[in-house]
């Protein structure tokens, strides 16, 4: 199926209403070929819906939606060079594992010779680790081997894109990240584009090449896992993209200087393009140091209230008279018990101008 | 309370024991159990005019059944594609069907047919060209519509609940696999919905084999099963009567059993 069109996806102006409620607001969006593209956010900002118009189950509204640079308005799912990985794997119950993964193969017209179809089957399962299981009933399979049924039962097809619908939320936490590797492996191997829909941040940031992060309908940021963890566009993305500590300030005039509610100064890099007055601060937890001597610039006295030992890290809550409670993550490091901070401690928190990101509280979310 | 629960279980199966009882019973008074005997079995299937009567029963029972549960899948299936509101609606009326009294519906069945077959008629009548020209009139056909009306409630009251059951998410993924609809349903829904279907056409057979009151208000000069059951009655009750019963009873165990069996929860294993 391959064609000379650089996108495999696209969203023209993409609008979904159902009656009076709007799930997806005009969007615009490419997925290059053979990328791996996540969309990102929480429940009910419009995410599946967006998958479910890719795969045919959804229509737009208004808009189009183009694969491999041909309009699908109005294509139904079955004539889509497509392929979806159910949230909750719809395995055929009354087939066998070889039977669900062949079902695809099946129904392609002109018919696939039989022994074709075998060798493929035999391959894509072999592919997902689960050469031998081909006779088993899928009932008979845990949540993890059924996942896998569903992904070869995907990928036997050689789709263009491959979709897939929180498809780890099911899977306990170690199973989850043994899958992320695989998924990001197979990705790989095939050279097929996924879309992948997730709540999860971890999983989205660890797997995909881009980052869509989306609430209420509307695309909020687009970029790699880099770009939207280390310069979110807004609040919102800085929020929902890992964890961050939100400060109310003023920006003095010249955009260099921070003042906060205590009236404690703080340098800020300067990049960015608000006018003086009230501000939203954020800062990532592991962006700030923590230390037990009084220290540098940009620093802020306050106690240790909470102490999270996390094996690889440490997590504190830190209170900071007038400015309240802050969250800080730090590595363990080489040091022992002694060298931690306990609570009680008191404390200064410092962090790089650069670490400081500035919102306008207008588009606080 | 333990006490009035075997009272009342006593009370409902006592009788029915009795007639089986009875049915081997050599004597021929229903008072006094004299010895073993399968000759009123034998008496029974001999009989022409109980022969008649099942075979009417049975010509009925899978007619109407057939019928109820090809309308009451398409129905069961096609209440899946509209809006929850007319599904609400749907759902309120069969379920009244399934309440309404028997009197009530051979009643209700009966002036109907009786309206509509007058209209019809004279309708008939005033076309023919004919001398006699055909009368519609009561008969297998109306008791068939009536089971068949009453008991296709019955069978998409027992798919709806298979299709709810199987959600749509495999209907999504078979059609994500490039199956067009019509390879979906005969692939995947259909042996999907099967065993509730055949349970739904046991149900409605057993239904209709063992109806006496919509049958008896319908169904014109035909006799079925427990409408021959109900005439001899009135001629006293023999041991023929109870071997008949007995029959009867064994038959339509069997069916609902079968029904039970098709429509067991497969939850756990699928």
């Amino acid at each position: 199926m391959a064609s000379a069109h650089p996108n495999d996806i696209e969203f023209r102006s993409v609008t979904k209403a159902y009656g009076a409620v709007t799930a997806v607001r005009n969007i615009n969006l490419a997925v290059p070929k053979g990328s791996f593209l996540a969309l990102l956010g929480p429940s009910g900002c419009g995410k599946t819906t967006c998958l479910r118009m890719i795969g045919g189950f959804e229509q737009p509204s208004e808009g189009s939606v183009l694969i491999d640079g041909r309009e699908m308005n109005g294509v139904p799912a079955y004539r889509r060079p497509v392929n979806m990985v159910f949230q909750h794997y719809a395995l055929f119950p009354h087939f066998n594992v070889e039977q669900n993964v062949a079902y695809g193969l099946k129904q392609m017209r002109p018919r696939i010779d039989a022994r074709e179809i075998d060798r493929r089957v035999q391959e894509a399962l072999s592919m997902v680790r689960l050469d031998g299981f081909g006779k088993r009933r899928t009932h008979e399979m845990s949540g993890g081997q059924q996942q896998r049924v569903a992904l070869a039962r995907a990928i036997v097809n050689r789709p263009s894109v491959l979709l897939l619908d929180e498809p780890l939320a099911a899977l306990d936490k170690k199973l989850r990240s043994a899958m992320q590797i695989e998924l990001q492996t197979l990705q790989r191997e095939l050279g097929i584009t996924f879309v992948l829909v997730t709540h999860d941040q971890e999983e989205a940031l660890s797997m995909a090449d881009q980052v869509c992060v989306m609430s209420a309908g509307r695309i909020r940021q687009l970029g790699s896992p880099q770009e939207v963890y280390d310069r979110p566009a807004d609040l919102f993305v800085a929020d929902f993209v890992g964890k961050i500590n939100r400060l109310n300030g003023r920006l003095e005039p010249g955009g260099q200087m921070l003042r906060l509610a205590d009236g404690t100064a703080l340098a800020t890099s300067g990049e960015h393009s608000l006018p003086a007055g009230p501000v939203i601060a954020a800062l990532r937890p592991e962006a700030i140091r923590l230390s037990r001597q009084e220290t540098g610039p940009n620093g802020l006295r306050g106690t240790v209230t909470h102490r999270i030992f996390l094996g690889s890290g440490v997590e504190y809550a830190v209170t900071v008279a007038g400015l309240g409670d802050f969250l800080v993550t730090a590595d363990r490091g080489q040091g022992s018990e002694a060298d931690l901070a306990a609570p009680g401690d008191a404390v200064t928190l410092s962090f790089d101008p650069a670490a400081v990101h500035l919102f306008s509280p207008s588009e606080a979310a | 309370m333990r006490a009035l629960v075997t009272f009342v279980y006593l009370f409902l199966y006592t009788p029915i024991v009795l007639i089986v009882l009875f049915s081997f019973n050599a004597g021929r008074n229903a008072s006094e159990f004299v010895g073993f005997s399968t000759e009123w079995y034998g008496k029974a299937l001999s009989n022409a005019f109980l022969m008649e009567a099942l075979q009417n029963s049975l010509i009925v029972g899978f007619t109407s059944a057939g019928l109820a549960t090809l309308f009451g899948t398409m129905a069961a299936l096609g209440l899946e594609r509209v809006s929850a509101k007319t599904r609400a609606v749907f759902d309120a009326l069969f379920a009244a069907a399934i309440v309404v009294p028997g009197v009530v519906i051979g009643i209700a069945t009966l002036v109907a047919l009786v309206e509509v077959f007058g209209l019809a008629n004279s309708l008939i009548a005033s076309v023919w060209p004919g001398e006699a020209p055909p009368r519609m009139q009561l008969g297998f056909g109306s008791i068939i519509a009536a089971h068949g009306l009453f008991t296709m409630a019955l069978v998409t009251m027992i798919v709806k609940a298979r299709i709810a059951s199987l959600g749509r998410d495999i209907v999504e993924a078979s059609s994500d696999l490039y199956a067009t609809p019509m390879t979906t349903f005969w692939q995947i829904v259909f042996p999907q919905i099967l065993p509730s279907v055949l349970a739904g056409f046991l149900l409605a057979f057993t239904f209709s084999f063992d109806d006496f009151i919509i049958a008896f208000f319908v169904a014109g000069s035909k006799t079925t099963l427990p409408i021959y059951v109900f005439a001899s009655i009135r001629r006293g009750v023999t041991p023929e009567i109870n071997a008949i019963a007995a029959m009867v009873l064994v038959a339509s165990l069997i069916l609902i059993l079968s029904a039970r069996f098709l429509m067991r929860d497969r939850t756990a294993n699928s």
